[in-house]
């Protein structure tokens, strides 16, 4: 029996809900399958060295100069707001808070969603598609160890590191717009940045880029190690895990906001 | 030595295995032929758990290929891969070495680089190849490296997957040889699949012919001109006429 438009439209919907706590059911999967191989040996201590260099060494100049660029934005339009109702002198304080509550963690991770989890997806799909996780197999290597935990654990090591940097770079970046183009006295915009900060605020960024390097590496792997055949397969892996990392750091971050205000 | 009974397997509708038999002997070399898309390589791959089957048993040596250690299991394994599939990222030597560098086949580094470019040797490269990466390399000598990461760990059993695809006649006659010689040198139980009837002249003892999803013919290569098969003398002949449809 032909279904009539509205139920076809509702089946649809049904289906598209289904697909989706389909794929949230496999990245749970995957996850819990990353935590488990992290806890067991073996371990490979010179894979995990190489991924921290690709993750963190390799993502600074990009993330500095992000961070300092946004710092500097962020000074002038806080000074051009704050001018409509005389509050011009809030710059440090705001440019501090920004960087270090919101904007370090989040472009730090995006940044990172964009340069490492495409590369990671990029990588381990072409792995699958010329039979080198097979190959890994064959050679009593077990790929989520190999390949998965290595990166997943370099995530989480480097991009808190790389968030803290950057917003010491943002803040900076705050501090040479403020002094050399807004007039601010240098130690007085660095004695207010200081004394407005709370361990609270550091902790937050802290936890973020912790939670956002953790999703940025997991989603490279997780799309790569899915990945269908041929280049079409490849790209399709890197673009998806690019879209995915981003989306699921933007809606980590509102929770872990949500969390940090809580307290 | 390997013994497949009643495998299956299908992806979705695709019924690619319905009950393949096979028997391979101890330091026979079997070469599994058959049209592209016929199963051949997931037969490999299913014996070697890449692929998990839908029904029947493998057995190697009379143990269950799907019970037990599956490290130990693997570690008797080597295998030769179509595009060699070697790992980018490592230089020739470390891939060659690659199970004697990590877990319970474990050496020295310094001894593992010996044991490389001895194998690299004995596959015809010369030890400078040792530190060039697998980008460097030609389609002959990334197959060639291949084959020497196969016979690293001296197995018991060797895979060999479309060891000629993509090489030229006579770096394809240089392949068969090698597999040839490494094999009868090793005493190693040798399973290939090709569709190239030079290596199958070259490498095989015996011939099983894979079609419709089941092993069509079997028997020594001597036997193979005389199969009085209509589907393998179509196969063996390159014919576009017989009952093999030539689109599938």
């Amino acid at each position: 029996m032909a279904q009539s438009v509205p139920l076809r439209g509702l089946a649809a919907l049904g289906a598209m809900a289904l697909a989706v706590l389909a794929s949230v059911g496999r990245v749970t999967l995957f996850a819990l399958s990353t935590f488990r191989h992290m806890l067991t040996p073996p371990f490979y201590g010179r894979e995990f060295l190489v991924a921290l260099g690709n993750v963190g060494w390799l993502s600074l100049p990009v993330v500095g100069l992000t961070a300092f660029f946004t710092g500097g934005a962020l000074a002038l339009q806080i000074y051009a707001g704050g001018a409509r109702f005389d509050a011009q002198a809030v710059v440090p304080q705001i440019v501090a808070l920004g960087m270090v509550r919101e904007l370090g963690p989040v472009l730090v991770g995006l940044m990172i969603a964009a340069r490492v989890t495409s590369s990671i997806a990029a990588e381990i799909a072409t792995m699958k598609v010329t039979e080198q996780i097979d190959a890994l197999v064959t050679l009593s290597t077990h790929p989520m160890k190999y390949l998965t935990v290595p990166r997943v654990l370099a995530g989480i090591v480097a991009v808190p590191l790389l968030v803290g940097l950057g917003d010491i770079i943002g803040i900076f970046g705050g501090f040479t717009v403020g002094v050399k183009s807004l007039g601010f006295n240098p130690s007085v915009y660095i004695r207010n940045t200081w004394d407005f900060l709370e361990p609270l605020d550091v902790i937050s960024s802290m936890v973020k880029g912790l939670a956002f390097g953790f999703i940025a590496t997991l989603m490279g792997c997780y799309a790569g190690m899915g990945s269908g055949r041929g280049a079409q397969g490849v790209g399709r892996a890197t673009k998806s895990s690019v879209e995915r990392a981003s989306v699921l750091i933007l809606a980590a971050n509102f929770l872990l906001t949500g969390v940090f205000f809580s307290l | 030595m390997i013994s497949i009974s009643g495998l299956q397997k299908s992806f979705g509708s695709n019924r690619v295995l319905a009950g393949v038999d096979l028997e391979v002997g101890r330091g026979r070399s079997m070469v599994v032929i058959g049209g592209s898309g016929t199963g051949k390589s997931v037969l490999l791959k299913c014996v070697l758990g890449l692929v998990t089957a839908d029904a029947g048993r493998i057995l190697v040596d009379g143990v269950d290929a799907t019970a037990g250690d599956r490290d130990a299991f693997l570690a008797r394994f080597g295998m030769l891969f179509q595009g060699a599939a070697l790992f980018d990222s490592l230089p020739v030597w470390q891939n060659v070495s690659f199970r004697l560098l990590r877990g319970a086949l474990k050496r020295p580094r310094s001894e593992a680089r010996e044991i490389a470019i001895e194998k690299l040797r004995r596959v015809g490269l010369s030890p400078d190849v040792a530190d060039r990466f697998p980008g460097e390399l030609s389609g002959g000598m990334q197959k060639r490296v291949g084959l020497a990461r196969a016979i690293a760990a001296d197995p018991q059993i060797i895979f060999f997957d479309e060891p000629t695809t993509g090489l030229d006649p006579i770096m394809s006659g240089v392949i068969n040889d090698l597999i040839r010689e490494i094999v009868t040198e090793m005493g190693a139980t040798a399973l290939t699949i090709t569709h190239d009837m030079t290596s199958v002249r070259a490498i095989a003892d015996e011939v099983a012919m894979l079609h419709g999803g089941v092993v069509r013919w079997s028997g020594p290569v001597a036997q193979m001109d005389r199969s009085g098969d209509p589907y393998v003398d179509q196969f063996i002949h390159g014919r576009a006429e017989g009952p093999i449809a030539a689109l599938r």
